[in-house]
């Protein structure tokens, strides 16, 4: 906690919060020592927090008209977007609210891969981001379900059948998981039964994230540990409450523009027609934010391996803190390894692009270079450039940068002021 | 800095191009001016009580529309038919209803409160009548073919002889637009098919372009109610925005100076 005994000044306030500690709490959060050099890419951590609190209050209200039924379920939308008060707004909101939900996400982990975030002493930090993102995708994977179009009922059919690839106990986990030999209405239900619990499981790794995270304190993009609280740091309230509110502004407007000009054009037309297990759609393909991992998974011909490509594509991550041998944090200081971090980037990119595509011709072979070249960035090119690479002196603080050579001091220095 | 930036731009523009790529697959789509597109997009009113015309006349003898009630064709952002008006329109359809008291079931003439009557007592009678295929319901159909509007607004007019050596079976007609160019639809419209009682043209492009506006506010009732509303609040975004923007600043300089 802070460094300070937080001391509350009414008789009433000392004797709560000598019992529970609340005020000292709210003390902490607000006086939390930032770093006063942080950019625009840290405030994502709070609008991460905002689309996490707009998709469970939007999804409860959403679950009081909605009825998990295979025969009611597409119905129950339509009552929703047609006869309940706003549920137009509710469900667009809660629909978009998943794409922005995963454009937030991405950004806030290339954010870490960049500034080496994930790094010592932020493991703990980082693998729990991990489980979240995790989690995140099984939760948007079965709300995408719940509306019982014709990709949700297919998508759901190709990814339980992932399953299958498991040698001898397969057929029967895909079996177990359906409950029933089909996608049908037991999978539907126990599907919106997890759809309601995942993002409580989420919130309570959230408290875990940010608790982890106010033990070392923030990363910052010089990526050098300051002194807490110093002249490098400002408290959390005002300074990084205002410019947090006036990113999510920001994100908000971008958000608006989707529900209320496109509130489809992120989902797939095959999805409001109602699900029809003797009807196969073209093409099947899940929403965006999964395509780079359907494309992995696509990449390889063989579906056990692909299941086990797609999994160790995101797992992988989890061991990122051990993989990346370079004590130097920030990116900034690491002139190869910007330029590695860029062509993941595209990498990722490129893997999101074909997964869209029909797995055929030249689309897979793009596939194939893109899923190797994914896994050598971790595998080869991060231990190796730990060891190899020249980086640029570090600055003494983020203040005062002294050693660094004089272009990063400008660079240092530039970034000091908030835009 | 910039770099990511243009990163971000880049892939934000890869996911409506894909979008856009799965949609426009083949032939580009005609295109038509749409009243209800735009930041303050609405309906055109006259527009949608024609489609509505056509639709009752022509498509629904084939096509369904379970999600919509003749209430709706009353309300605030639709055809804004008068009350007694959708009352008239429903009492010329016939709905069963019941059990009565006796245990009986019976017919009775539609309510506003009753969803549009099906042509067909159920899909597989629908199939049966139509060669095997199921004429979609209309409901959503603006919204569940890539393309929506355009899309749907195309194969009503993309009806065409086919070209040599494509030969087709009996029951299945040529569009230039259809996914696979392949219907088992007829043509549905032709010019004089239905007389428009407000002296409108009922020229074919006509009739295509008001009952694809009538199948737009189907699909999406609230349509003008999202786009009035989307305005006032990204306005008060943006002008909330500037104003913390300012506070933000404000703030900032009490440290910028010490540095």
């Amino acid at each position: 906690m802070s460094d300070h005994e937080y001391v509350p000044k009414s008789k009433f306030g000392k004797w709560f919060n000598d019992r529970l500690p609340l005020l000292s709490l709210a003390s902490h959060l607000t006086d939390y020592p930032t770093p006063k050099n942080l950019n625009y890419w840290w405030t994502f951590g709070g609008i991460l927090t905002f689309c996490l609190i707009t998709q469970i209050v939007t999804g409860l209200t959403l679950a009081m008209h909605y009825i998990a039924h295979a025969d009611l379920a597409f119905e129950s939308v339509e009552h929703i977007m047609r006869d309940v008060n706003y549920g137009w707004l509710i469900r667009y909101i809660h629909s978009n609210g998943a794409s922005m939900f995963f454009l937030a996400v991405y950004i806030h982990i290339f954010r870490s891969l960049f500034y080496g975030s994930y790094k010592s002493p932020r493991e703990i930090i980082w693998i729990i981001g991990i489980i979240i993102y995790l989690l995140m995708m099984a939760a948007a994977f079965m709300g995408y379900v719940l509306p019982w179009g014709q990709m949700s009922f297919w998508g759901a059919t190709v990814i339980t059948n992932l399953f299958s690839a498991i040698p001898l106990v397969g057929e029967g986990i895909v079996t177990w998981l359906w409950g029933g030999y089909s996608v049908d209405n037991p999978t539907l239900t126990r599907f919106f039964t997890l759809h309601y619990l995942i993002p409580f499981l989420i919130l309570g790794l959230v408290v875990l994230h940010i608790w982890a995270l106010h033990v070392p304190g923030n990363n910052n993009p010089v990526g050098i540990d300051i002194k807490k609280p110093s002249k490098d740091t400002v408290p959390f309230h005002p300074y990084i409450v205002i410019k947090d509110g006036f990113a999510l502004l920001m994100f908000m407007i971008v958000f608006a523009f989707f529900v209320f000009y496109s509130p489809n054009i992120l989902g797939h037309a095959d999805n409001y027609i109602e699900a029809n297990p003797m009807v196969t759609p073209a093409h099947i393909v899940p929403e965006w934010y999964l395509l780079p991992f359907y494309a992995i998974l696509r990449s390889v011909p063989d579906k056990l391996m692909g299941v086990i490509a797609m999994l160790s594509a995101i797992l992988i991550l989890a061991a990122l803190p051990w993989l990346d041998t370079s004590k130097i944090r920030s990116a900034v200081f690491r002139p190869l390894y910007k330029q590695f971090y860029w062509i993941l980037v595209v990498d990722v990119l490129v893997l999101g692009y074909v997964g869209a595509m029909p797995a055929e011709g030249l689309y897979l072979l793009i596939a194939r270079v893109a899923t190797a070249y994914y896994f050598v960035h971790f595998l080869l090119i991060l231990p190796i450039l730990g060891f190899k690479e020249k980086t640029i002196p570090l600055p003494l603080s983020i203040t005062e940068p002294i050693l660094g050579g004089a272009p990063m001091a400008t660079a240092v220095k530039k970034k000091e002021s908030i835009d | 800095m910039k770099n990511i930036s243009k990163i971000i731009f880049i892939s934000l523009f890869l996911f409506v191009g894909t979008h856009q790529v799965n949609s426009a697959e083949k032939v580009e789509l005609l295109k038509t001016d749409w009243s209800f597109k735009g930041l303050l997009g609405k309906f055109d009113r006259g527009s949608l009580q024609r489609g509505y015309q056509v639709y009752t006349e022509v498509c629904s003898s084939c096509h369904s529309m379970k999600y919509v009630s003749y209430r709706n064709l009353a309300e605030e952002g639709g055809p804004e038919f008068t009350e007694e008006q959708a009352k008239a329109i429903a009492a010329n359809f016939e709905v069963l209803d019941g059990p009565n008291s006796d245990g009986e079931m019976f017919t009775r003439p539609a309510k506003l409160s009753d969803k549009f009557v099906m042509p067909y007592e159920n899909v597989k009678a629908a199939q049966a009548a139509n060669g095997g295929a199921y004429p979609p319901d209309m409901s959503v159909l603006a919204k569940a073919r890539s393309g929506g509007v355009d899309y749907i607004y195309s194969v009503l007019l993309g009806y065409e002889d086919p070209p040599a050596g494509v030969i087709l079976d009996d029951g299945v007609y040529y569009n230039k637009y259809m996914y696979g160019n392949n219907i088992k639809m007829s043509q549905p419209l032709s010019d004089g098919l239905v007389e428009y009682s407000d002296g409108t043209v009922a020229s074919e492009e006509q009739m295509a372009k008001d009952v694809t506006t009538f199948l737009m506010w189907a699909a999406e009732p609230h349509l003008e109610s999202r786009h009035k509303m989307g305005f006032k609040a990204i306005l008060y975004l943006i002008i909330l925005t500037i104003l913390v923007y300012f506070s933000m600043k404000k703030i900032w300089s009490r440290i910028e100076s010490k540095v």
